[in-house]
């Protein structure tokens, strides 16, 4: 009798101790952990949804936009730097990815202070990643005329001579062959496509005006960009949240190894997940 | 995190980001080197680079899930109910990829078919019928 009494006692201490209620935790992993990692696999599909709508809507048109054309300015340098400045962008998410690594593992050696420090230096990361997206955007929207439903790149599909120079990067005379990308400049307000004469195919010697490119590429930018920068955007906040209960010391209270840490860190790895993907079809591709 | 002591973890993190830094620089380059930007007239084919890239993309993926979020430490059943899901995207990638190249090929017969004057659309003949099955 005794010794059922003692087993019933010890099973009702368990579920007070952080089993589910069933006695024993599914997959030996904590409640909050083992959810986060299944509303990351529904967050991986709204996020392949979009990357393969993309990847149906730009193997649908005849032209694209060519990202080393599009993707090439950086705020130091100005033009003509394909890739360099998403380049840095990448690592300073891959960087913050790390110091989070780190501040998981301070936390598992229960150090206060170790978590503190690592979790503020991934704050700052994410704020640098949302500041060079702001910068890009800046450029596409306000000096490029990008819009959701406008797309000044244009890709060109025969060679050909320009019969007028738009004052920056192309002059009168100017050659290029096909699949060479430009950019429709705005003037007062007013799209300003220049002239060309068409130097190969059947069209040759016939005159025509650039035009915009896939209007389905502006939107699609912004949208799978927008939508993983307002992610990033939610991961600062939250970590600031759990940085502040670290700071204060509610997790010590816990003893469980700063969980909480361990679970925000899982979100901020899949951000940096997904960019992995934003960042082969976007730019590489 | 159990199976590794926290030196062990340390190092294995420093090792990680830098494998992961050198497989980035090394997709920028071949993506740079793959279109002529780095060295004149070389110039890869667009399915050799896409696979390239693809694959060193997953390798990525694999290295974030699998050392950073210890997907390896988990129990195997977690691994399982999280990973075989996303499978199903695998199908997604190809039948929408599909999809898309077939909207391109008659992008063509649906100009045609917008151009063409009403008078002309004779509803019920069997042309227009069969055009109409053609784009489905």
């Amino acid at each position: 009798m005794a010794t059922v009494e003692t087993a019933a006692h010890n099973d009702t201490h368990k579920d007070n101790d952080g089993s589910w209620e069933g006695g024993s935790q599914p997959f030996k992993a904590s409640y909050g952990k083992l959810m986060m990692w299944y509303f990351l696999v529904s967050d991986a599909f709204t996020f392949a949804g979009f990357l393969i709508a993309y990847g149906a809507l730009r193997f649908s048109m005849p032209t694209w936009p060519v990202p080393d054309f599009v993707f090439s300015t950086t705020p130091f340098n100005g033009h003509g730097l394909p890739l360099v400045f998403v380049t840095v962008m990448t690592f300073i998410l891959l960087a913050s990815s790390f110091t989070m690594v780190r501040a998981v593992q301070e936390g598992h050696e229960e150090n206060k202070r170790g978590v503190v420090k690592w979790m503020i230096l991934t704050i700052v990361g994410g704020f640098m990643f949302l500041g060079c997206q702001a910068w890009e955007w800046n450029k596409l929207i306000g000096e490029e005329h990008m819009s959701i439903t406008q797309n000044p790149f244009g890709t060109h599909t025969e060679d050909g001579v320009y019969l007028a120079g738009d004052g920056h990067y192309v002059n009168e005379g100017d050659t290029f062959v096909a699949g060479e990308s430009y950019l429709v400049h705005k003037h007062d307000g007013e799209w300003a496509p220049l002239d060309f004469k068409v130097t190969s195919g059947p069209d040759a010697g016939m005159i025509k005006s650039q035009t915009l490119g896939p209007k389905a590429f502006g939107a699609l930018f912004f949208f799978i960009t927008g939508f993983h920068g307002f992610h990033v955007f939610s991961g600062i906040v939250i970590m600031l949240i759990v940085t502040i209960n670290a700071a204060t010391g509610l997790y010590i209270k816990r003893k469980n190894g700063y969980e909480m840490i361990e679970k925000v860190g899982l979100y901020w790895h899949f951000v940096d997940l997904v960019w992995v993907f934003v960042f082969l079809l976007f730019y590489l591709l | 995190m159990a199976h590794l002591t926290y030196e062990e973890s340390k190092k294995s993190a420093s090792k990680i980001i830098i494998i992961l830094a050198i497989i980035t620089i090394a997709e920028v380059l071949f993506a740079l080197l793959g279109k002529g930007y780095l060295k004149e007239g070389i110039e890869f084919h667009p399915a050799l680079m896409g696979g390239v890239m693809i694959i060193m993309s997953i390798v990525k993926a694999y290295l974030i899930i699998f050392e950073f979020m210890h997907m390896k430490y988990e129990a195997p059943g977690l691994a399982k109910s999280v990973l075989l899901p996303t499978l199903l995207l695998v199908w997604g990638v190809i039948a929408f990829t599909w999809e898309g190249s077939d909207w391109f090929k008659r992008r063509d017969l649906i100009k045609t078919k917008n151009e063409r004057p009403m008078k002309d659309v004779k509803v019920g003949s069997v042309y227009d019928s069969a055009v109409t099955r053609n784009i489905g």
